[in-house]
């Protein structure tokens, strides 16, 4: 995991006390509440319907026992009691006390993290794979590159100001694209040239909220070196030419659809032929720098399936079940990736108390080198698990509420705080989940539906990331009453696709049956091997338009 | 007479801007001129000398690239603070095009800004007139390191890291 050095503490450390200063002016009545605004955004700072609310970035998903132990004493100490993990790789406090903002930002810098860029108009927390450096299949390990954009994105001068909020993901396995990049501001994937060099093709202008698109590739090979000279040329042209009329047009998506995407490719690379060989090309040793903290941990030489942890899943299926959803396969011999999924029934999706984070921070001491990764399915993954730990660590997980194993399946819902915490909702989405998850309570039946991504948003602003889950959920308003738009369709991954509007909105009661004759229609249709959204992209809408309205309609 | 900060000191501030829309005879003393103007009158103010223009956040600029030679201040209109267009311009105009003179930042300029700004090549600052210069003279020095390279520090945090 990266560390600080004496630069990065004490950026930090001048961050924390540069907000100490603001909100001090802005109680003296010296910063009006319009120009703190934008400043509190930029460290992480909302006014929410109850309170404010505090978001910490979570730089690509990255935190330690250490950091976990000091989010539990915050929540204890400044809140609730407990913090709530987002789609994007951050976690928020929803309760503070403004006053108290800088204090907790000094504990926190304490512990080398910060709320800085969580929210406002500028380059955001950079996002990644949830399995990076851990997983076989991938052409690099993604995480030191997030870095590296991490340090150039911070306090960058000129895009502090932009149009609109900018999200950069990257991704770096070539199966799967678990960060959902093709749906950023910017995406990168790493790939490698047919010389095997290194670089990243560059997907450009994807989005979700008002209007969701899949971003195109701007091109198709950056090489490795170009990375910060690059993404300084396309932010550039975004800041000249985004328009600042509309904040509902003011995303990148809509320049790149405005121009197309051949005229922004030539604005960038003409602005890049000026600069790309400047001091700000990166070099292979500030990359080899970086890469150093994140090189593998300790590992011990092991064999494949020791024969009790091969013993116990025979012996137990609740641990068998467990093991296939949730655990997923490590690049060493021996070791395992555990997800522990904080979507049971009844608690809101990516809640998590402070005894739960001490307790997590435990058993990442104990089973997973003191690490752990958020992931922006709202999950928390222990990456360096022994496979002949998985039983021990499986009971103290199931005693705690952590292992419904229910990873990827129809209840493992994504969802946004919504109207219980959110004042831009149109409705509440925590609810909705639950009444889903008590619905498809038989794991039996979840196991043999397969994978089905469902997420859910309390508005258009699209923070549960409805317009990409197989079956998205968003709460609209209707005359003053909250309801619910249903879309089919929609993929986060590869094969990036946003869902499609399956008809009028229904009523919060009738959701889980809605969802229920959505889930019939597909079990009727499918075939042996199919999941949810083949099904769907082979049958189209109109069965499940029928069964849903009625024939008539 | 109103103040602005110039290279981090305090001083008067002894330049008047026009309007936009201006037109006809010039006041007295020095005066920063909007674009339109200069590009219609153009020999006139040379011959006037001492010649500053203020540009807006939707001018780019490019329009300046050849005059440069003949300016002694560009200022960079900030109508909403939150219009960060002006950054970008600024840095063309120092790295791009070499401009050598005084950029100085007007209208919603206020303290949170001003290190931002600094970095971005403005060495000039008329802050909101309902503000204290002083006390945003602080802003300049929020942060002693910076990560990225800009106009005030030619080479990025990860090179010197290295040195
Ligand atoms: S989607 Fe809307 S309701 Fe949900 S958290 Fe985002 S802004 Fe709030």
């Amino acid at each position: 995991m990266y560390k600080y050095d004496g630069y990065d503490k004490k950026i930090v450390l001048e961050r924390v006390q540069q907000f100490r200063g603001q909100t001090q002016r802005y109680f003296d009545g010296k910063l009006a509440p319009e120009e703190f605004l934008p400043l509190r955004l930029q460290n992480g700072l909302y006014v929410q319907r109850h309170a404010p609310m505090l978001r910490v970035a979570i730089p690509y998903g990255m935190l330690s026992a250490t950091q976990l132990r000091t989010l539990g004493d915050l929540a204890r100490t400044y809140d609730k009691g407990y913090v709530h993990f987002t789609t994007r790789q951050n976690v928020q406090f929803n309760w503070p006390d403004l006053k108290v903002v800088p204090d907790m930002l000094e504990k926190l810098a304490e512990v080398e993290m910060h709320a800085i860029q969580t929210s406002g108009n500028c380059i955001r927390n950079t996002t990644t794979d949830q399995f990076a450096g851990v997983i076989a299949d991938e052409v690099v390990d993604p995480r030191p590159y997030c870095e590296i954009i991490r340090q150039w994105s911070t306090f960058h001068p000129e895009f502090a100001y932009l149009p609109r909020k900018f999200k950069i993901a990257v991704n770096a396995s070539p199966s799967t694209d678990r960060a959902a990049v093709q749906v950023h501001d910017i995406g990168l994937e790493m790939v490698r040239n047919e010389n095997g060099e290194l670089g990243y093709r560059v997907f450009v202008g994807g989005g979700l909220g008002r209007t969701p698109i899949v971003g195109e590739v701007i091109r198709e090979f950056l090489p490795e070196l170009d990375l910060l000279t690059y993404l300084e040329a396309i932010v550039r042209v975004y800041n000249r030419y985004g328009r600042r009329d509309n904040k509902y047009k003011a995303r990148i998506k809509i320049l790149v659809k405005a121009l197309g995407i051949e005229a922004y490719r030539e604005k960038v690379e003409q602005e890049w032929e000026h600069f790309k060989e400047g001091e700000s090309k990166l070099t292979p040793e500030a990359i080899a720098r970086v890469k150093s903290f994140f090189n593998d941990p300790a590992y011990d030489i092991l064999e494949n399936n020791p024969a009790e942890f091969v013993a116990r899943q025979t012996e137990q299926k609740a641990f068998a079940n467990w093991v296939l959803r949730n655990v997923n396969t490590h690049k060493k011999p021996g070791y395992a990736i555990v997800t522990l999924t904080l979507k049971k029934t009844g608690v809101a999706p990516g809640n998590v108390t402070e005894q739960q984070l001490d307790l997590i921070a435990d058993l990442a001491d104990r089973f997973s080198f003191g690490e752990v990764r958020i992931a922006h399915t709202q999950n928390v993954i222990l990456a360096d698990v022994k496979q002949s730990d998985l039983f021990d660590l499986w009971q103290i997980a199931k005693e705690a509420g952590f292992a419904t194993p229910n990873l990827g399946m129809l209840t493992d819902i994504i969802c946004c705080p919504g109207g219980d915490y959110c004042a831009l909702a149109n409705a509440k989405s925590i609810p909705i989940a639950e009444q889903i998850q008590r619905k498809f309570d038989d794991l039996d039946y979840l196991y043999d539906l397969g994978e089905i991504e469902l997420n859910i948003s309390g508005c258009m602003n699209a923070c549960g990331h409805h317009h990409v889950g197989n079956i998205g959920i968003l709460g609209v308003d209707k005359k003053g009453e909250e309801f619910y738009q249903v879309s089919l369709g929609g993929n986060s991954g590869k094969q990036a696709a946003i869902g499609k509007i399956l008809g009028p909105s229904f009523a919060q009661d009738d959701m889980a049956d809605v969802i229920e004759k959505i889930v019939h229609v597909f079990v009727e249709n499918r075939t042996e091997e199919e999941s949810f959204i083949d099904t769907y992209q082979r049958v189209g809408m109109t069965p499940f338009k029928e069964r849903v309205y009625g024939k008539a309609h | 007479m109103a103040k602005l900060i110039k290279d981090k000191a305090i001083i008067e501030n002894s330049w008047t801007t026009l309007a936009a829309d201006f037109e006809g005879e010039l006041p007295a003393g020095s005066v920063i001129v909007p674009l339109t103007y200069w590009q219609n009158n153009r020999e006139a103010l040379v011959a006037r000398g001492n010649v500053a223009v203020w540009l807006d956040s939707d001018q780019a600029p490019e329009e300046l690239q050849g005059d440069l030679d003949s300016l002694v201040m560009i200022a960079i209109n900030f109508p909403k603070f939150a219009d960060g267009r002006g950054y970008s311009y600024a840095r063309l105009l120092r790295e791009r095009f070499h401009f050598k003179g005084e950029l100085r930042a007007i209208g919603d300029v206020l303290q949170d800004q001003l290190f931002y700004m600094s970095r971005v090549g403005f060495n000039a600052f008329e802050v909101r007139a309902d503000r204290s210069p002083e006390e945003a003279l602080e802003g300049l020095n929020d942060f002693s390191d910076v990560y990225q390279a800009a106009c005030d520090q030619p080479t990025p945090l990860f090179i010197r890291r290295a040195g």
